[in-house]
């Protein structure tokens, strides 16, 4: 077992010990969070050169994968941490205040938090109505954010905002602000069905007297293009494989049991756990195909940010997010009610519910319509082992 | 064929440069003046329609279409392999 997965599992125990808490009050996973820290495995994906271990998103997606087995809040929380680091990675090399931070969230194990959502423009990761104002030497920024991830247990937010006050919503830039450099005040409370501990609550976030140099020099545009969308496809796609892969194994374990209390029979349920089976190996394959291709891409922006490639990260997560749903359902139709109770080893109604956010993270409705404009232009290569 | 007046022709037509187009210079970023994907998307079919050309997917990039120049470049090329 390699370094990081041996880091990974120990996690995951701590995560999984918590897991129902965390649910059950809607709270922080605090334990697993500390634990990822004292793993070191915030700082994984920063470069060597700033205290990092340079690991890949591959890498990254293994390690969500483990975590989304034992306790999804908690590996959502590591994802959409590692989704904002990847930006600052693949952007933020030729900056040194950025630099320095890469430095610091390696060395005391920084947690990163998004804030892109909102009030008035929702979901719609592109456009922004806050605008960053500029006087002199530092900005100000005050946003109506209806949804921030942790955004009261993080050490600074990656905040999109509008270039200037009279840029066009599109034109954003996105800019670090640390936590002792805002101030949040709750607007809004995350009771919700599942992924209850990520706590996405609504904030009013309020930044002034910050230096310039802390906006990323890329447009975000170019920042969403070229990291954004692949590393949040890939990963969020490698926490429901976690969810679901916890599933199927309580389905698996619960078949076997029944087959050896009535040895010389099959169970009537292997035949759904073989359909239970067949989806899930189609989904896995589904993911490390999108990572391979990644991979292959070696950060090649024109590659990652071609009409192809974001039309092949959509399909991804319409099709994993709706796989993810189907699985972790058969396998509840598999265990039965020991699965719907809450106090079974077999339970599957928290994964189930946290499994539900997963077409609804970026609505699945609004992904396909974007793949609609990008399929006007797009053409095939009708190869099968490339593109 | 003016193939740098035509490529301004159709930006007028499109959003986010409706009565500007003559103001950008060659190398302006069009992503940086409100270009978004689906303009994008707009402005790669229609220069397909005008100059009877079809984008490869590996010309399908924020870069070919960054600017002016790159969409001249990229069309020049296509063009030419139509021709040759």
């Amino acid at each position: 077992m390699s370094t990081f997965a041996a880091r990974a599992e120990r996690v995951a125990a701590v995560a999984a010990r918590h897991a129902d808490a965390v649910d059950r009050e809607g709270r922080f996973p605090e334990e697993a969070v500390a634990a990822l820290k004292a793993e070191r495995l915030l700082g994984l994906q920063i470069p060597g050169q700033f205290g990092g271990e340079g690991a890949g998103l591959v890498q990254i997606a293994e390690l969500c994968s483990t975590l989304g087995q034992a306790c999804s809040a908690a590996a959502m929380v590591f994802a959409m941490h590692h989704i904002k680091v990847s930006s600052l990675v693949t952007h933020g090399l030729d900056s040194p205040w950025h630099g320095r931070l890469m430095e610091r969230i390696a060395r005391e194990q920084l947690l990163v938090a998004s804030s892109t959502t909102e009030a008035g423009i929702g979901g719609d990761l592109r456009n922004s109505l806050c605008a960053v104002e500029t006087t002199g030497e530092v900005f100000a920024l005050g946003k109506d954010a209806s949804v921030i991830s942790y955004g009261a247990r993080a050490d600074l937010i990656l905040a999109t905002a509008r270039r200037h006050p009279d840029a066009a919503t599109s034109d954003q830039v996105l800019v670090a602000l640390m936590a002792d450099q805002i101030s949040l005040v709750r607007t809004g409370d995350w009771d919700t069905l599942g992924m209850r501990g990520t706590c996405s609550d609504g904030f009013r976030l309020e930044a002034r007297n910050v230096p310039v140099e802390q906006i990323l020099p890329k447009p975000f545009a170019e920042i969403a293009a070229q990291s954004m969308l692949a590393s949040s496809h890939l990963l969020w796609s490698s926490v429901w494989y976690g969810i679901a892969t916890y599933a199927v194994d309580r389905a698996r374990a619960f078949v076997q049991a029944e087959a050896r209390r009535r040895p010389g029979q099959v169970p009537p349920t292997a035949l759904r756990l073989a359909e239970v089976s067949n989806a899930h190996q189609a989904m896995r394959g589904t993911i490390v195909s999108a990572l391979r291709r990644f991979e292959d891409a070696h950060g090649d922006a024109d590659t990652i940010g071609s009409v192809g490639f974001c039309v092949m990260l959509n399909n991804l997560k319409v099709t994993v997010s709706d796989m993810a749903v189907e699985i972790v359902r058969g396998a509840l139709a598999i265990v039965g009610l020991a699965g719907y109770r809450n106090d079974t080893p077999f339970s599957l109604g928290r994964p189930l519910r946290d499994v539900l956010s997963a077409p609804l993270m970026i609505g699945n409705d609004r992904i396909l319509a974007n793949t609609a404009k990008l399929l006007l232009v797009q053409k095939g290569s009708g190869q099968l082992m490339s593109a | 064929m003016n193939i740098a007046q035509d490529i301004r022709e159709i930006l007028g037509s499109n959003e986010a440069f409706a009565g500007k187009a003559d103001q950008l210079s060659e190398d302006d970023s069009l992503f940086d003046r409100g270009l978004d994907s689906f303009g994008s998307v707009q402005l790669m079919l229609a220069l397909e329609e005008r100059f009877n050309i079809e984008f490869p997917d590996e010309l399908l990039n924020r870069k070919s279409f960054s600017s002016i120049r790159a969409i001249r470049e990229a069309v020049s090329t296509l063009i030419q392999q139509e021709a040759a």
